[in-house]
């Protein structure tokens, strides 16, 4: 246990370096790999000073939003889980615009990370779970990507990119955490280990992750950006609060008189807010929790084509590069009678 | 009845599962097991899933551990957050892993394979939530098929924690004391850990399985308890209800 008699700020770090030398208790330890992102709170703070927190309507167009609100080599984040409640129509603009050198917060990204990487967008990538897609197995053109060094990765874990953006939701420049002690996960993270105060205990400290841009897709929202969202909500709220720039895709809008009806169910707010876009089954292919499940032939099709990158280039070329927008693409794939039967799977119905 | 490995890993597995315990799991074999000791063994068993599924009514085995099927008719669709802290402050007892390399502590790589990390000759989702749950729920256990390369004293990385070096080099770490690597389920035998070196440990041989073969498919020394048990195979009612209740379509138990 270190014992520290405070007289001067010099003296501290003399005591507490002579403990060091002789105590590996005491040594604090560094995961070796690149911090994406600037932890300083005081430096969102100023950015936060700034933003808007004025109740104006915020209806907006997805080419509009991702043109102005994402430069090449920012740090974005994507709401939902992977293939459940996904803002897919920012995820399809963002490789059409031909985006570069983002960095992403890969926290249980499956499908949104697979598009990212098919478009080339991403160029550096903190890391819960890439390139899987959970049980319906790994992304080969994700791992080809990855397995050819091209993408600088720094590890983490899926509680450690929820509390590091905790953190930052919290306005505080790190967490103390029981997790990732001991393994090479914590070696080629960024985090690093901190003594307890109070207890002695150890701890890794996460830096909190403020990122430039998120996009999250909702159930329900009303034109200033109060949001609702029904189902799981992974880390969603806290990511609302840690992003610079938030974007927001609804089912659907609702009136404003409706959420200061039931504000409890308000679960961000509008102030995190910059832009609403009303896009009805806005998460497709992935799952939409109470509306609509994946689409499992579609998420196949695209584990198969990626097997060979000029087929992965023509598929692209067909869904995404070569369609006007989200809706061109959500008729590509069937339109209302495969939303029709996506809703029937969601709800349990057998209509085989 | 005759029976697959994988079934006989899920049975296993479930009956390791105690009513009123709570449990975190993932998608495939581990789900399984949960749904089968839910309804032989633990009607109160409480699953939980990392994204915020807290205890559902599981109508079927769901594809992503934050899809709809998770909190279906659940207690609480609650946060990634929600469910981890849950785990930090002891409130979840079990927790079951998968990956490409197990060594005598019960450490796990699922993370890549290679000796370049920059270059990793294969490269695996990495941890998603694995070391979480290594590091914060009561006991882990992992089921997998057993072979001399996957059980190895020296994994490329180590992504989720087991007992690390062994003695108490986990605890020294700061990962909680009284946490750790519980049970090792395979197709030969199931493993368990020695109280003082944390060593993995032979506890009982699969029917069909001899000592010899559960060594020779194992790449480092393995302990062997004292008294050796037999496993006992499934019982009819276990794979009925596996195969017509639990897993229908026998994604996970194969045809």
């Amino acid at each position: 246990m270190n014992v520290c008699f405070i007289l001067n700020d010099k003296q501290e770090v003399t005591m507490a370096l002579g403990t060091r030398d002789n105590d590996t208790e005491g040594v604090m330890l560094s995961g070796k790999n690149e911090l994406f992102t600037d932890p300083d709170p005081d430096k969102a703070r100023a950015f936060f000073r700034n933003k808007s927190r004025s109740m104006t309507p915020k209806l907006a167009q997805i080419k509009d939003v991702v043109r102005d609100m994402i430069k090449d080599g920012d740090y974005i984040a994507i709401g939902g889980f992977g293939a459940n409640r996904i803002p897919t129509a920012i995820v399809h603009e963002i490789v059409r615009q031909h985006k570069k050198h983002l960095g992403f917060a890969g926290h249980t990204s499956t499908h949104d990370f697979q598009v990212f990487i098919a478009g080339k967008c991403i160029d550096r990538c903190d890391v819960a779970y890439i390139i899987g897609l959970e049980a319906r197995g790994l992304s080969p053109n994700a791992r080809r990507a990855v397995e050819s060094g091209t993408i600088k990765l720094t590890e983490w874990t899926n509680a450690s990119l929820s509390w590091r953006l905790k953190a930052a939701a919290m306005g505080i420049s790190f967490i103390p955490t029981r997790n990732i002690l001991g393994t090479d996960t914590f070696k080629h993270s960024a985090a690093k280990t901190i003594t307890c105060p109070f207890t002695g205990k150890k701890y890794a400290a996460m830096p909190a992750l403020f990122p430039d841009f998120a996009a999250i897709h909702v159930h329900e929202a009303d034109i200033y950006g109060n949001c609702r969202v029904y189902g799981a909500s992974v880390s969603d709220f806290d990511l609302a609060k840690a992003s610079k720039r938030v974007v927001i895709t609804t089912e659907r809008i609702i009136p404003h008189d409706e959420i200061r009806r039931e504000p409890e169910k308000t679960v961000i707010p509008y102030w995190c807010v910059d832009a609403i876009i009303e896009v009805p089954y806005g998460s497709y292919p992935g799952n939409m929790p109470y509306e609509y499940f994946s689409d499992e032939e579609h998420l196949k099709t695209w584990l198969k084509v990626e097997r060979d990158p000029e087929e992965l280039e023509i598929f692209l070329q067909e869904q995404i590069y070569g369609v006007n927008d989200f809706y061109e693409y959500l008729n590509l794939n069937g339109g209302i009678e495969k939303m029709k039967k996506l809703r029937a799977i969601e709800y349990l119905i057998n209509n085989k | 009845m005759d029976y697959n490995a994988m079934e006989l890993m899920i049975c296993v597995a479930a009956r390791n599962l105690e009513d009123g315990a709570t449990v975190v799991v993932g998608t495939g074999a581990p789900c399984a097991a949960a749904m089968l000791s839910q309804k032989i063994y633990s009607p109160n068993l409480c699953i939980l899933f990392e994204a915020g599924g807290v205890a559902p009514i599981l109508p079927t085995m769901p594809i992503s551990v934050g899809d709809s099927r998770t909190f279906h008719k659940a207690i609480m669709a609650s946060s990634m957050p929600e469910v981890m802290e849950t785990c930090q402050r002891g409130m979840v007892d079990y927790t079951f892993l998968g990956g490409a390399q197990i060594d005598m502590y019960g450490n796990i790589n699922s993370t890549m394979i290679g000796d370049d990390y920059q270059k990793p000759k294969v490269r695996f989702p990495g941890s998603g939530g694995a070391n979480d749950l290594a590091s914060l729920c009561w006991r882990t256990m992992m089921m997998t098929v057993q072979d001399a390369r996957r059980f190895t004293d020296k994994l490329d990385f180590i992504t989720s924690p087991g007992y690390l070096k062994g003695g108490r080099s986990r605890y020294d770490a700061g990962l909680p004391e009284g946490t750790g690597p519980y049970r090792i389920i395979t197709n030969m035998a199931v493993m368990g850990f020695d109280d003082e070196t944390k060593w993995m440990m032979v506890l009982s041989i699969n029917p069909g399985y001899s000592r010899q073969d559960v060594q020779d498919n194992c790449g480092f020394e393995l302990k062997w308890a004292k008294k050796i048990d037999d496993t006992k195979p499934p019982a009819d009612e276990e794979l009925r209800i596996l195969r017509e209740e639990v897993d229908p379509h026998h994604y996970i138990i194969g045809r």
